[in-house]
């Protein structure tokens, strides 16, 4: 069984991110990039997949700027056996991406597709389920645990009030949240390999799908801001603060 | 305009973020239908109905709706959309597992975790952990919406709309539901609860988690926690609030051993009064509260615990 796993750059998470002056978007110019942290979850479990046998090969996919090449280089590095960038800039929206990836799956025929549950830039939460639902597959979303059992895929699923457990029709589209397993760090021999592992580039245009946006960003701002209050040093006065200044127990 | 809201519910009962973007989508129109798509969920429909300011509410009965799975729910969720200028979810797991599936079958680009409307086709959401607020326009005939629940008030109940039965979905027999772990507690819940006490990696174990179950239930408050106390197995994944968590907007938030990571206040910097308790004087979530408290935790929550109970209010 092949696995697709979709992966995204995006800003790395310990950066602070800034608002551009004009208000147009965040600044990404001379940023650390990174793979998304939920993206490196996804391919670990696909690697992870391959060495217990469940599948046999793992392919990397990237929807974005040539740069991404880093990012499928990192997915290679960690183990996955090639890689495919839809070459795009700017990186289109949920939708637009979930037609891209549909095409490709047309293409390769896996039995399951693993991806982030979100992007730590739109934080949107949109693409797997849309890709799901584009190739009428099953969907499991924010899984925590997953096991692939004959034509069935079992996962646990992190909901508001709990977990959540899902036998899903394969082939599936799997969205994965933090605690379903610690991806591995790349080790420099397999950095080195990675840069020999193939990688192919294709275009929205050959693939025959309009990438353009249906929304437009009218400005980005600063979210309002929260000034430091005060220090209290005992019980006594925390509690006195909290009953007669702010009035709120 | 005409709103269909997406009734989020347990058969039996609504749920109360239905109530939060009924309140959204009283701020597009006036014409409010609300969907309570379920199995045997007359008791749902029923609460639903009685939502102030809606027209009706729209009950599909079917057994293949019984666990809400997205297979079954989103191509019905398409054969009404047509009726409609906007759909509207809640930002839940629920409403965020669902409603991109009915963009995508649509073919509309969703507008995900709104926060503000400007107007009937331009919203405000943040994005970037809630370090940037973006004013999007969607220029899709229809609108897919999730709200972030806690930026719009309940609505109130008192309204009496007419419930209309409409056939259900399908069963697309792509999957099945196998049982759930849910977290049972006489306390409020996080999204809702007025008073919150959320501990971090801080507290070391589980057992002393209780120390801050003890410190809630004197105030009548819910039990958050961050990702590192989540992870670390102290306490369920239920009570994780963050970028990746719940949104909480409490009157207080009492975070106690948490340092106040960017991803951790995405989830709770909108509270009204924001309390640390942390050892470390530097530690970031001092940036943000109004009340802070450097000391250690375990002689912190023990000396709350004897002032709140012996003046109690
Ligand atoms: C993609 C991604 C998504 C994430 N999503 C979330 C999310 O949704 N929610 C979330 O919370 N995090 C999230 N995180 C993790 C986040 O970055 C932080 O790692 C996490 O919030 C840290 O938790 P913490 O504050 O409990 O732990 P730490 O950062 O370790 O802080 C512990 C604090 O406890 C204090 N402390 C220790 N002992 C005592 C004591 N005896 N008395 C008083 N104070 C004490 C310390 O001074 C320290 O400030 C995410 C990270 C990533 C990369």
């Amino acid at each position: 069984m092949k696995v697709l796993v979709p992966i995204k750059r995006v800003i790395d998470a310990n950066i602070k991110v800034r608002v551009k002056a004009d208000n147009s978007g965040v600044e990404l110019n001379n940023v650390k990039m990174a793979m998304n942290p939920f993206c490196e979850i996804a391919v670990e479990e696909a690697i992870r997949m391959r060495e217990a046998g469940t599948a046999d090969e793992v392919i990397v996919v990237a929807v974005g700027p040539s740069q991404s090449q880093e990012t499928l280089r990192t997915g290679l590095a960690m183990g996955a056996d090639r890689a495919i960038l839809i070459e795009t800039d700017p990186i289109p929206e949920p939708l637009a991406i979930a037609k891209l990836l549909k095409a490709v799956a047309e293409k390769e025929d896996p039995g399951i597709i693993i991806l982030g549950k979100q992007a730590i830039d739109g934080d949107n939460n949109q693409t797997g389920q849309m890709l799901a639902g584009l190739l009428n597959w099953s969907i499991g979303s924010f899984v925590s645990k997953l096991s692939v059992e004959g034509p069935t895929v079992k996962v646990t699923r992190e909901v508001d009030g709990g977990l959540e457990n899902i036998e899903l029709v394969a082939p599936a589209v799997i969205t994965v949240d933090l605690r379903l397993n610690e991806p591995r760090y790349a080790s420099l021999p397999n950095i080195m390999k990675a840069k020999k592992k193939p990688l192919d580039t294709h275009t929205p245009e050959e693939l025959g799908i309009d990438v353009s946006p249906r929304l437009e960003v009218l400005r980005v701002l600063e979210p309002p801001g929260r000034a430091a209050g005060i220090r209290v040093n005992s019980a006594d006065e925390l509690v006195e603060k909290l009953r007669n200044e702010a009035k709120v127990i | 305009m005409s709103i269909l809201v997406i009734g989020e519910h347990d058969n039996a009962a609504l749920r109360p973020s239905t109530l939060n973007v009924v309140t959204a989508a009283k701020a597009l129109g006036s014409d409010i239908d609300v969907l309570i798509a379920g199995s045997d969920c007359r008791g749902a429909a029923d609460e639903a109905a009685t939502i102030a300011g809606i027209t009706r509410v729209l009950k599909a009965d079917d057994a293949a709706l019984l666990d809400g799975l997205a297979e079954n729910m989103a191509p019905l969720v398409k054969s009404l959309a047509g009726n409609y200028s906007h759909v509207l979810a809640p930002a839940t797991t629920y409403g965020k597992n669902l409603l991109p599936r009915a963009a995508a079958i649509l073919d509309v680009q969703q507008i995900s975790d709104i926060s503000g409307i400007e107007s009937e086709d331009t919203f405000v959401r943040p994005i970037y952990a809630g370090n940037a607020m973006a004013t999007v326009r969607s220029n899709d005939a229809l609108k897919l919406i999730t709200v972030r629940t806690t930026s719009f008030e309940a609505s109130e109940f008192g309204g009496g709309a007419p419930v209309e039965d409409i056939s259900g979905g399908i069963n697309a027999q792509l999957s099945t539901f196998a049982g759930e772990e849910l977290t049972r507690s006489e306390r409020p819940e996080l999204t809702t609860a007025d008073i919150i006490v959320s501990g971090g990696r801080g507290m070391q174990s589980s057992e002393n988690f209780s120390m801050l179950e003890t410190l809630a239930d004197k105030l009548g408050a819910a039990v958050g926690a961050s990702r590192a106390a989540v992870d670390a197995g102290y306490v369920p994944n239920d009570y994780q609030v963050g970028q990746t968590g719940k949104v909480v907007a409490p009157n207080v938030y009492i975070a106690v051993g948490i340092s106040g990571a960017i991803q951790h206040l995405a989830g709770m910097k909108d509270s009204k009064i924001i309390v640390a308790i942390n050892k470390d004087e530097e530690a970031p979530i001092f940036q943000v509260a109004d009340y802070g408290w450097v000391a250690d935790l375990f002689e912190a929550i023990p000396q709350l615990e004897a002032t709140l109970g012996s003046n109690a209010s």
